[in-house]
């Protein structure tokens, strides 16, 4: 099978002095914004406010193989600098999203990176079967992570061992030139044991990280006021978890690619993250309040690593691990 | 109907608030949103950033637009109409005149016009749920239309537009719950004989889910057909949070969990599964049971509440 990973020219809405490119596992991005799964939908509807082909890439909602109706409403509170979630992974399937949303992307020259969700080893193999070779196919994200399901038991992200097992057969059945990225999710005791387990299995890179698992009450009710319960808390004040997530795993192992997310919502919030060792950051709950969100955090990036003296965004990865300068 | 429902690019534009008044319990802001005015339809709303730049509020509030008007001398403009329920819509009601605001839209499908131009539509807003109702009163006006409205609320502060509404309509029936003003008790005790009276065509109708529903089947009843805006909880308006799903039966006749900001906010009533909002019925498309595949996390989940 012959497919090579397409690097197509964003519209230049950087800096030019500093060299934004991302090296993520093989794939080569012209900037290293994405949108963050579940939060873009399929970018159609961001397409409304700005080029998706700007971006690094979009970041799919998980593709399913079946259709999925998703839980049952409310699915949404928002909390203090944040808000919490039970969608349930509600989408069309992927025969939908391989037949509709995938050629949209294609050909809007938007570089896809395809979160893909099951609820079986067997299940995530057979989507990554049904995506090796799909046009415009640049990364798939595996996501091991949503909280949004009924048994904690059964979130992969939790175990290093049913991590290892999802990420191994995505990679067995996926092209060598797509990278595969682990979505992995915070509420672990050592997240840097359940990174080291993705890679061993074959990841080429990690998603750090999906929400944080959380719930609200409603006082006038005195019940929750999610229909799912509990859901999975996002936004700013979720952001510096995310750091210290994104810092333990680059520190351990620091030539794995992570693209870095939760809680951005400007240029320096990124920095923060590709300073702590993220290669690329996705643009999430942002999105919520400012569609144009991912773009006016690239800009804001550029100008951020220029006005810190970088030529380029990968002398910044990880920078702030360099060790203390003699004084 | 004619299909008036083309979708519109939505814009997203910084703003500002140019005038900001109280109108019973509620608060009514203009607001400078160039571009906005001139592509706004009836039922079309607004997604509006709330708090200021640095707030931990980080989600948008939806309005439905009371009124727009294209040009003016600080550019188009829309209307809002704010109840507060909260502290984001407390910090809108509380903002004076050149606080600067992010406005998203218009959003959503707007109201379908009847085709036929002397039909006799009939206007039911449950509180400030009206608001949008008046700029679909002059569409209709201009298209030949009767209209009347009826409308409710709790009590004689919180209802919107009865100027308005007696200003255009040939006639207009008010009900309070407490008796304040009109007739104590809600749209649907006096909507049968409004719309016997009027030999209503088609029902409009804005406001809280139970009185849609209720309109909605009362409509149905008769044999009229029904158009409802819903108020749904968004968290972004733009159609990627998938948060403000409602169940509504397709031209197929499958019933899925559908977005109100990007199908809706106006649904025909007939379609929507009224007595299934805040649940996922079970013959919906991807409901948990009928889903083949996914194991155990698929199979227990949904359905909770």
């Amino acid at each position: 099978m012959s497919f090579t990973v397409r690097t197509v020219d964003a519209p230049r809405v950087t800096q030019p002095d500093c060299d934004l490119t991302a090296d993520l596992g093989g794939l080569s991005l012209p900037n290293p914004v994405l949108t963050a799964s579940g939060c873009a939908a399929s970018g159609r509807e961001l397409h409304q406010f700005f080029d998706v082909a700007g971006l690094g890439a979009v970041v799919t909602k998980s593709i399913m193989l079946a259709a999925r109706s998703g839980r049952s409403t409310p699915r949404m509170a928002e909390t203090p600098s944040g808000m919490l979630n039970s969608i349930g992974l509600q989408g069309p399937g992927i025969d939908h999203f391989l037949e509709h949303d995938l050629p949209w992307l294609h050909e809007h020259g938007a570089r896809a990176v395809v979160s893909i969700a099951g609820g079986s080893v067997e299940e995530f193999a057979e989507l990554a079967r049904r995506l090796r070779g799909a046009p415009g196919l640049a990364a798939l994200e595996v996501n091991i992570s949503c909280p949004n399901v009924a048994d904690r038991g059964l979130v992969f992200a939790c175990s290093p061992t049913a991590s290892a097992d999802v990420v191994g057969a995505v990679r067995r059945h996926t092209a060598p030139s797509v990278p595969v990225f682990a979505k992995l999710s915070p509420d672990v005791t050592d997240i840097v044991d359940i990174a080291r387990a993705c890679v061993d299995a074959g990841a080429d890179g990690l998603s750090l990280i999906n929400t944080l698992l959380g719930m609200a009450l409603d006082l006038d009710t005195m019940r929750p006021v999610l229909g799912g319960v509990t859901g999975g808390l996002s936004g700013p004040a979720v952001k510096p978890v995310a750091v210290r997530c994104v810092w333990q795993v680059h520190a351990a192992l620091p030539h794995v690619p992570l693209i870095g997310m939760g809680g951005l919502r400007s240029g320096l919030d990124a920095l923060e993250m590709v300073l702590a060792g993220a290669s690329a950051v996705s643009v999430g709950t942002a999105v919520f309040g400012d569609p144009g969100a991912p773009m006016r955090v690239l800009r804001e990036l550029a100008r951020g690593l220029t006005d810190r003296g970088f030529s380029s965004l990968r002398d910044a990865v990880g920078y702030a691990h360099r060790p203390p300068e003699a004084s | 109907m004619t299909d008036s429902a083309t979708q519109t690019r939505p814009l997203q534009v910084s703003g500002e608030i140019l005038a900001s008044r109280r109108v019973g319990a509620y608060h009514h802001l203009t607001l400078v949103a160039p571009g906005i005015a001139e592509r706004a339809r009836p039922g079309h709303f607004v997604a509006l950033a709330v708090g200021g730049e640095r707030t931990g509020l980080i989600l948008r509030r939806a309005f439905s637009i009371y009124q727009s008007r294209a040009t003016g001398v600080y550019g188009g403009t829309v209307d809002v109409v704010v109840g507060v329920h909260g502290s984001g819509t407390r910090w809108l009601a509380g903002q004076h005149p050149h606080t600067p605001v992010d406005v998203v839209g218009p959003l959503g499908k707007p109201f379908s016009l009847p085709r036929d131009g002397g039909a006799s539509a009939t206007l039911v807003g449950g509180g400030y749920g009206s608001a949008p109702l008046f700029g679909l009163a002059e569409a209709l006006h201009k298209r030949g239309c009767r209209v009347d409205f009826v409308l409710g609320a709790a009590s004689a502060d919180r209802l919107f537009g009865a100027l308005d509404a007696k200003r255009m309509a040939a006639t207009v029936a008010v009900t309070t719950v407490d008796g304040s003003t009109g007739t104590r008790g809600v749209v649907t005790d006096v909507l049968p004989e409004l719309m016997a009276r009027a030999g209503t065509d088609v029902v409009y109708a804005c406001g809280p889910m139970g009185m849609l529903r209720a309109v909605s089947r009362l409509a149905a009843t008769h044999g009229v057909p029904s158009q409802c805006a819903v108020e749904e909880s968004m968290a972004c308006g733009i159609g990627v949070c998938m948060t403000c799903v409602l169940p509504v039966v397709g031209d197929d006749g499958q019933t899925r969990m559908v977005r109100s900001c990007v199908e809706g906010p106006v649904f025909a009533g007939e379609r929507v599964r009224w007595d299934d909002v805040g649940t996922v019925p079970p013959e919906t498309v991807g409901a948990p049971a009928a889903t083949g595949t996914g194991g155990q996390a698929v199979a227990t989940e949904g359905g909770v509440r």
